[in-house]
């Protein structure tokens, strides 16, 4: 009999991560492991280090101390449409054919932005911090698949239709500069513009921070139907619990740099063991 | 401080080294123009120095001038293609006054062509230099402010985003309506801007016999051509490279096969179209007579 596989393969692994800018500033001694379609909220309170945390693993800033450790396994997107991952390590911008484990921060920066360009996203808080301002929607989106060596500017403009609709976006704003967006729209472009190559690995900070409740909740919505459909890997920093539970699978529980309570959202949110959780799941407002 | 006998028998200016710049600065220069023509394409900075006139008036372009000139060198300088600006008149005087070199305003005659935004239309051979000054040398300091940010693009090429440009061309006017400095690859490596020239220019770049230097003075760096190099104009697929055509000849000499400028003639709407390359049309003229 054949048993569904129970346990999913790794995907991205933390080995006691340090970055600290001063003491107790900055994510302490931080350990985990990803899996394969897997959603991991990290909650904290301001100034616990989830924000520095996530610029460690999403390869923006070296640690102190520790590894992330990327497992490479089924090709990407980017390897089925024949660009240069394929091409043996010296080339400049192929992360080469490398299977299995990447140390990230051992490989060559070459190789780490082609990671991060090809097979991760990133999803900022503020969109601003994400799009090109200067140039249109359709522009922004398919900016990924142009990295990628893309050069027909027909398919290129299909493809951005095609994402702004599935983030629900009219289709027709492609010619729109994202400023006439609205702070929602804004974080849909965003959101299509990461997706566009459909990366095996997204994180996110943030992303229903500043917009109210209602464009919220349908993002939120959009969101968890995206994750779903493309089986994306997210690592997802946010403050809000309800964003957390609604999204992620398992969460961390962050304060001064460290983890102190980590499991599934639903253990967490329902039972939580470590006074700092207690806190705070006991402060959220309902209306 | 030299003084030297110019053709006339007079002694040409005297009181500066020869061309102006030290001998020093010279080398400096030519060691960055070394290195610039072993790696096609790449910007190499270099200590610029001021010269006799403001920043945007060709100030990289004269010291390149400058450090490969030699006594017995023939010069000759454009502005648009035309020998007789303000901007080409004066950098020729300069010259015969510094360096007390021959000029002249005929393409093949000449050994050392300083220009500003074109390239002569008669074809270069091995034996000239073609110095262009530049006002921006990097082509993705539109899309990415930051220097650093584009050094490492430049090394990693990471050059994605400059088809983000041409994308937006096409969005908004159906068309790519870059029509000048429009970015090139070199030698399959660089991306590179090749100065204001319009891009009817640009299939000169390509394998070309001549060794092309460009100079930016404000920016201080130096990148190089060299000749025989593969040169590329960024395109799509599905919209590819176009050079500007014209429905009307010179009205001058009547060459159809050159790049022409448009010059209003009165008030009452007339206009002529006249090859901006001035030497060029001369020569056409002088065939026709």
């Amino acid at each position: 009999m054949k048993r569904p596989q129970l346990i999913r393969p790794a995907l991205l692994e933390a080995r006691n991560i340090t970055r600290l800018y001063g003491p107790k500033q900055g994510c302490e001694e931080i350990d985990f492991t990803l899996h394969q379609g897997e959603v991991l909220g990290i909650v904290g309170e301001s100034g616990s280090g989830k924000s520095t945390l996530l610029r460690v693993l999403s390869g923006l800033e070296k640690p102190d101390n520790g590894q992330v450790i990327y497992h490479r396994s089924e090709p990407s997107f980017s390897e089925l449409t024949g660009t240069d991952l394929t091409t043996p390590e010296p080339a400049h911008t192929g992360l080469g054919g490398a299977e299995g484990a990447l140390d990230l921060y051992a490989i060559s920066e070459a190789r780490r932005r082609a990671l991060l360009r090809m097979e991760w996203g990133l999803v900022h808080q503020n969109p601003r911090d994400g799009l090109r301002l200067g140039v249109s929607a359709g522009a922004n989106v398919s900016e990924r698949l142009m990295a990628l060596g893309q050069r027909h500017y027909g398919n290129l403009r299909a493809a951005s239709q095609d994402w702004m609709g599935r983030v629900e976006l009219d289709p027709r704003r492609i010619d729109d500069a994202p400023r006439t967006f609205s702070g929602g729209m804004q974080q849909r472009l965003q959101i299509a513009r990461t997706l566009v190559t459909e990366p095996r690995l997204v994180f996110m900070d943030e992303p229903t921070g500043g917009l109210d409740v209602s464009v919220q909740a349908r993002l939120l919505d959009m969101l968890r139907t995206l994750t779903r459909q493309l089986g994306l890997s997210v690592i997802l920093v946010t403050h809000d619990l309800a964003v957390a539970r609604l999204l992620a699978h398992r969460l961390m529980v962050m304060r001064q740099g460290r983890v102190v309570e980590a499991g599934l959202t639903d253990q967490i949110l329902d039972d939580p063991q470590h006074d700092y959780t207690q806190l705070l799941v006991s402060s959220v407002l309902t209306p | 401080m030299t003084l030297r006998v110019d053709d006339q028998g007079g002694l040409a200016y005297s009181g500066y080294n020869f061309a102006y710049l030290d001998e020093q600065t010279k080398r400096m220069i030519r060691r960055a123009l070394l290195k610039a023509v072993a790696i096609p394409g790449y910007q190499v900075p270099f200590g610029g120095r001021e010269m006799p006139m403001p920043y945007g008036w060709g100030t990289g372009g004269m010291q390149l001038t400058a450090s490969i000139l030699g006594a017995d060198d023939v010069l000759k300088v454009i502005d648009q293609g035309a020998d007789d600006t303000t901007n080409a008149v004066s950098i020729r005087t300069f010259f015969e006054r510094v360096a007390g070199v021959e000029t002249t305003t005929s393409t093949a005659a000449a050994s050392v062509i300083q220009t500003r935004h074109r390239i002569p239309e008669l074809p270069l051979s091995r034996h000239q230099i073609l110095v262009f000054q530049v006002p921006i040398p990097e082509p993705l300091r539109f899309i990415e402010p930051s220097e650093e940010e584009t050094r490492v693009m430049h090394a990693l090429e990471e050059y994605g985003v400059m088809h983000v440009k041409l994308y937006e061309d096409i969005a908004r006017h159906g068309h790519i309506a870059t029509t000048y400095a429009y970015p090139v690859k070199v030698d399959e490596r660089y991306v590179m801007d090749p100065s204001p020239i319009p891009k009817f220019d640009n299939p000169k770049l390509d394998m070309n016999e001549a060794l092309m230097l460009f100079g930016a003075g404000r920016e201080k760096r130096l990148y190089a051509i060299p000749p025989y190099t593969q040169v590329k104009s960024l395109d799509f697929e599905d919209h590819p490279f176009e050079i500007q055509s014209w429905d009307e000849a010179c009205a001058l000499c009547g060459a159809s096969d050159s790049y022409l400028d448009e010059v209003i003639t009165d008030d009452q709407g007339g206009r002529m179209f006249v090859c901006s390359d001035t030497d060029y049309c001369q020569q056409c003229r002088g065939e026709v007579a």
